[in-house]
């Protein structure tokens, strides 16, 4: 028997004769082999990853992937996306019809059919099941390459050594997976993006706010005043856990109604749950509220007073002074304070793990009351899994991670150096 | 506190365009000075004169109630403008300032264009003309302070292009572009080049015919030469300063009435 026969048998005879015209005309039978019986692995070593998926014809991709999968998950996957427009694989039509006419029908029923590249990667996640069994570092690699050599021919003796890069593209706009070689990090890069977005949203005017409030109109010789400043100052060392208990108390429990949404109507009031990106936001917001105050303060306060004389002199009011001379001169410095408190937001994990980010997600956040995870979070996971896999994706969300701080600063530094020098 | 309303509260006339009367300042419980009675005549330039820390720079912040900055300082008597004193409570310190001007002892312009240095004084106080109105202000304003010539090609540029003279110079245009009727100088020209001050002074000069002005100065020539009254003020043992003599002038230079005054002007001490 021939290597393309046995394939053919395999993967699209339903008659022996279908494989050699000279043999009887008889039903095939086919059994899927267990994961774990070698007959598996043996095939899909052999016939199919010597070709790569790519040349195997879709046809063959689908026949691959319904002869290897159990009939209720072929079924399920065809209901999400069919793999041909005028017939079905794995369902009947009569069964497939009755769910698209129901209340909830699957995507299925609107979608296109199935494209080869969607076809590889269902065969690659379901079938393939790549493992890694073992994983070197790059520096230990290049020097000791013959001893690597030796030792997966020594110990896996089937498997196949390969360079692999963690931080790929793909890996940056995959969602999150529990098969770590497909996993990604977008999920966990909207979440922290919404969560600089709404704590800065949240602590800029309100900490600019209180830092006019206290350098321009309040009374310092007052006593009440001093107290709140020496609180102030005091709460920009509290540690970042304490603040994720005091959100969890806030924000998740007692406004629970609000930041869950159910107020404005977004989910029903009796499942309503407080853990949401909102209560996430507001709750590193309020980290970061006294060093925006701080900040502020000092910039306010290195405004000369001759330019405020000048301006009161002409008759200008302490807010029009506040507005149109002290602000704009200290906008600059008061933006500094905010990027440095930008920074913070992203890499803080402690008062998010308290406040309840999501430990596995795998929908974007598109509201302020969507479920969430941020980076870091995602990292302190991955690094908690016991799998060696887990630890490279989660050196690479690290790297990510920084790119990302890199990137959101220059943006900001460039943004504030561009407006300060228009102002000047 | 009606435009026209010329006659005080006790009914005594005053043509005066602002009057002291008993002024006391007090920085928390230290006086820095005492018992001041002035008065200060209309389109006249009024020099203040004295030794350092005799308390004219705090005299003079007290007629537009620029000393309310501090928040420990505080007045005692009367300052009547327009018959009302503006020490009362239901006096507004922004009106005061709107209608008594003031020019620092530092140039300081606003980080901003030569034309909004000016244009925004006008415009917080309610200047409501179109575009072409406020660029005729502008204009007359700079022309008035005599530094037209030097930026009209330049008004988009920063203030701070300027040299000293001309940022002082700019200053005194953003005062009178909001048209008050006294201008306060505090110092002007003390930290500009004898050029530069000379054209202050001639500036003042030409100034006195729409505005009362009141001059703090150092320099005993330029209140000889540009005022036409003069205070001497001096430091008491208590530290506080008090008026010593007031008059024209050229009497006051020439004939003085206290022998302090004499043994300043003559520059035995200060």
């Amino acid at each position: 028997m021939t290597r393309e026969q046995v394939e053919n048998l395999m993967v699209n005879a339903a008659d022996w004769n279908e494989v050699n015209p000279d043999w009887p005309s008889l039903a095939t039978a086919k059994y899927i082999p267990a994961e774990t019986s070698g007959t598996m692995d043996f095939f899909v070593e052999n016939f199919f990853l010597e070709q790569t998926l790519q040349d195997i014809s879709y046809d063959g991709l689908v026949s691959l992937f319904a002869a290897n999968v159990s009939a209720g998950r072929c079924k399920a996957v065809e209901s999400e996306q069919r793999f041909y427009a005028d017939r079905l694989v794995c369902d009947t039509e009569e069964s497939f019809q009755a769910r698209c006419e129901s209340a909830n029908p699957p995507t299925g029923c609107t979608l296109e059919p199935r494209d080869h590249a969607s076809m590889e990667d269902l065969v690659y996640a379901d079938i393939v099941q790549p493992v890694v069994l073992k994983s070197w570092f790059l520096i230990e690699s290049l020097l000791n390459r013959s001893e690597i050599s030796a030792e997966i021919a020594r110990e896996y003796p089937s498997a196949e050594m390969k360079f692999k890069r963690w931080l790929t593209w793909d890996f940056v706009v995959s969602p999150q997976s529990s098969v770590p070689e497909l996993a990604g990090v977008r999920t966990a890069i909207l979440g922290s993006l919404w969560l600089v977005g709404i704590a800065i949203l949240f602590a800029f005017p309100l900490g600019v706010g209180a830092a006019i409030y206290l350098e321009e109109y309040a009374d310092k010789t007052n006593r009440f005043n001093q107290i709140i400043q020496t609180n102030i100052n005091n709460l920009a060392g509290v540690p970042s856990i304490i603040y994720g208990l005091l959100g969890l108390a806030v924000f998740v429990r007692a406004l629970e109604p609000i930041t869950s949404g159910c107020v404005f109507g977004v989910v029903d009031c009796t499942v309503a749950n407080g853990r949401t990106v909102l209560s996430g936001g507001l709750t590193l917001g309020l980290m970061v509220l006294p060093v925006i105050i701080i900040s502020s303060q000092e910039a306010i306060r290195a405004v000369p007073s001759s330019l405020r004389e000048a301006s009161m002199g002409l008759g200008a009011t302490k807010w029009q002074t506040v507005w149109s001379h002290v602000l704009p001169n200290a906008i600059g410095a008061i933006l500094t304070g905010v990027i440095l408190a930008m920074s913070r937001v992203i890499g803080e994990t402690a008062p998010l793990v308290v406040v309840g980010a999501a430990t596995f997600i795998n929908t974007d956040p598109t509201t302020p009351f969507a479920k969430f995870t941020s980076l870091p979070t995602q990292i302190y996971q991955w690094t908690a899994r016991p799998q060696q896999t887990f630890l490279n994706i989660a050196g690479a969300a690290i790297i990510v991670l920084l790119i990302l701080l890199f990137v959101l600063n220059a943006t900001a530094i460039f943004l504030r150096n561009r407006y300060s020098k228009r102002l000047g | 506190m009606a435009e026209t309303s010329t006659v005080s509260k006790n009914g005594r006339n005053s043509s005066y365009a602002i009057e002291a009367r008993d002024l006391s300042v007090y920085y928390g419980d230290f006086r820095a000075v005492k018992n001041i009675d002035l008065q200060f005549n209309v389109n006249r330039i009024t020099a203040l004169i004295g030794p350092s820390g005799c308390g004219k720079s705090t005299v003079l912040r007290s007629f537009n109630r620029m000393n309310d900055l501090i928040p420990v300082a505080h007045a005692e008597g009367e300052i009547l403008f327009h018959g009302k004193n503006i020490n009362d409570q239901d006096v507004d310190p922004v009106e005061i300032r709107r209608r008594i001007g003031m020019v620092f002892q530092k140039p300081n312009p606003f980080p901003k264009s030569i034309y909004e240095n000016v244009a925004w004084g006008a415009k917080i106080n309610g200047f409501k003309g179109s575009k072409t109105e406020m660029d005729a202000l502008v204009e007359e304003s700079l022309r008035d302070a005599a530094v037209w010539d030097d930026v009209k090609d330049k008004l988009d540029q920063s203030g701070y292009s300027l040299s000293g003279g001309q940022q002082q110079r700019l200053c005194i245009a953003r005062a009178i572009a909001t048209r008050p009727e006294i201008i306060l100088m505090d110092e002007p020209a003390s930290a500009l080049d004898p050029i530069s001050t000379l054209r202050i002074e001639e500036l003042i000069q030409e100034l006195k015919e729409h505005y009362t002005i009141l001059i703090v100065t150092h320099n005993m020539q330029q209140a000889a030469r540009a005022s036409d009254y003069t205070a001497f003020f001096n430091m008491d043992t208590d530290r506080a300063g008090y008026l010593v003599e007031y008059n024209e002038t050229n009497e006051l230079f020439t004939n003085p009435k206290d022998e302090l005054t004499e043994q300043y002007i003559t520059g035995r001490f200060g």
